[in-house]
C-alpha cells in the first residue's frame, strides 16, 4: 500500500508521463473526440453571450459539454495530485536554471511552503494579483495565450500533441511559432517583466 | 450523463498526469525554453512518437469509435500566417505564465488562485480574437 502511495505521490519519469498523455489522446479519439483544451475558451465566450456580438461565437456550446467536463476533471486531478498525493520533493530543475532564477531574484522550487510548489511566488502568490508585475504577467500572459491559441487554431494539446501525432504540417508551423514566442519571452522579455 | 462522467474521469486522469509529469510547472517551462533539461522534450517527444504510431495503426486497421463512427482526424487547412503568428503570440504567453490551457485548470485545482486571473484573461484574449478575426491574416 505504501509503495502504491509512493508512486502516486512522487514525480514521474518523462517517458511514463508522455505515454499517459498519448493514452489520454487515444481515449478521446475512441470516444469520437479530439484532444484540444483551448477550444474551451471559445465555448466559455459563447456561454457568456459573445455570440450576440460576433459570429465566431455563434456555436452550439452544448456540443462542447464533454470538453468542459474534461477541464473540470483536470481541476480535480490537480487537486488530488497536489493535496491527496503531494510530492514530498521539489521540482528537480537543472542547476543551470536554478542559477538563472536566483540571478533574477526568483525563488527556486519549493524553497518555501509545505508541499512542493510548481510555480514561483513572485508571480503566483495571491497578493501578486495586485502588483504591477503580477498584473502584467497574469493578465498580459493570459490575453496572449487566449488570442494566440485561437488564431493558431490550437494549443499544446491540439497542435503539439494531436496535430503532430497526425503528421499535420500546419501543427508543425504552429509549434515553431510556439518556440519563437517562448524563446523571445524567456530570453528577452521575462527579465524585464520580473524586475517590474 | 454517463458519457459526460467518462470525460470528467479522463480529465481527472489528465490533471493528475500533468501534475506528476511536472509539465504544469512554470519552472519546467523556463527550463525547456532555456534548453537546460531534456525533461519537457522527453514528455512531448514520447507523447508524439507513441501518438503517431498509434494513429498510424488506427488508420491502417480502420479503427472506429466506440459507436462505430469515423475517428475525428480531420486534416488541417494549410496556410502559414495564422499558425506562425498565432503560434508566436501563444508562445509568448506560454513562457510568461508557464501555463498552457490544460495546466491552467490543473493549477486552479492546486489552489493557485492567481491562475484564475490567467484563465479569465485567456478567455478575454479569445474574445478579442473572435472580434478581430475578419481583419487578421489566416
Amino acid at each position: 500500500m505504501s509503495t502504491i502511495y509512493y508512486y502516486l505521490s512522487t514525480s514521474w519519469h518523462w517517458s511514463v508521463s508522455g505515454a499517459l498523455i498519448a493514452l489520454t489522446m487515444f481515449l478521446l479519439l475512441y470516444a469520437g473526440r479530439t484532444f484540444g483544451v483551448s477550444s474551451n475558451l471559445r465555448t466559455m465566450c459563447a456561454i457568456a453571450g459573445a455570440g450576440k456580438r460576433h459570429e465566431f461565437f455563434r456555436i452550439d456550446w452544448k456540443e462542447q459539454r464533454w470538453n468542459l467536463m474534461f477541464i473540470g476533471g483536470a481541476v480535480i486531478g490537480g487537486f488530488l495530485a497536489f493535496f491527496v498525493f503531494p510530492n514530498p520533493d521539489p521540482v528537480k530543475i537543472s542547476a543551470a536554471t536554478v542559477t538563472w532564477l536566483e540571478g533574477l531574484g526568483v525563488t527556486p522550487p519549493a524553497a518555501t511552503g509545505t508541499s512542493s510548489s510548481y510555480v514561483p511566488p513572485e508571480l503566483f502568490a495571491t497578493d501578486q494579483i495586485f502588483t504591477l508585475r503580477g498584473l502584467v504577467s497574469l493578465v498580459g500572459g493570459g490575453i496572449l495565450i487566449g488570442f494566440g491559441t485561437r488564431w493558431a487554431g490550437g494549443c499544446t494539446s491540439g497542435h503539439a500533441i494531436s496535430g503532430l501525432s497526425n503528421l499535420q504540417l500546419p501543427s508543425l508551423i504552429a509549434v515553431v511559432g510556439f518556440f519563437i514566442g517562448g524563446l523571445l519571452m524567456s530570453w528577452v522579455f521575462l527579465p524585464y517583466i520580473l524586475s517590474l | 450523463m454517463k458519457k459526460l462522467f467518462y470525460y470528467l474521469l479522463l480529465g481527472t486522469f489528465f490533471g493528475f498526469v500533468m501534475t506528476k509529469s511536472e509539465a504544469i510547472s512554470w519552472y519546467r517551462i523556463q527550463e525547456m525554453f532555456r534548453f537546460e533539461s531534456f525533461h519537457m522534450y522527453g514528455i512531448i517527444g514520447t507523447a508524439v512518437v507513441l501518438g503517431a504510431i498509434g494513429i498510424a495503426l488506427m488508420k491502417r486497421f480502420d479503427l472506429k469509435t466506440y459507436n462505430g463512427a469515423e475517428l475525428s482526424l480531420k486534416d488541417k487547412d494549410y496556410s502559414i500566417p495564422r499558425y506562425l503568428f498565432g503560434g508566436t503570440i501563444f508562445g509568448l504567453g506560454w513562457a510568461l505564465t508557464g501555463a498552457c490551457p490544460g495546466p491552467m485548470f490543473t493549477l486552479l485545482g492546486q489552489g493557485i488562485w492567481a491562475i484564475g486571473i490567467v484563465i479569465l484573461s485567456a478567455t478575454l484574449g479569445t474574445y478579442c480574437y473572435g472580434a478581430l478575426r475578419s481583419r487578421l491574416p489566416h
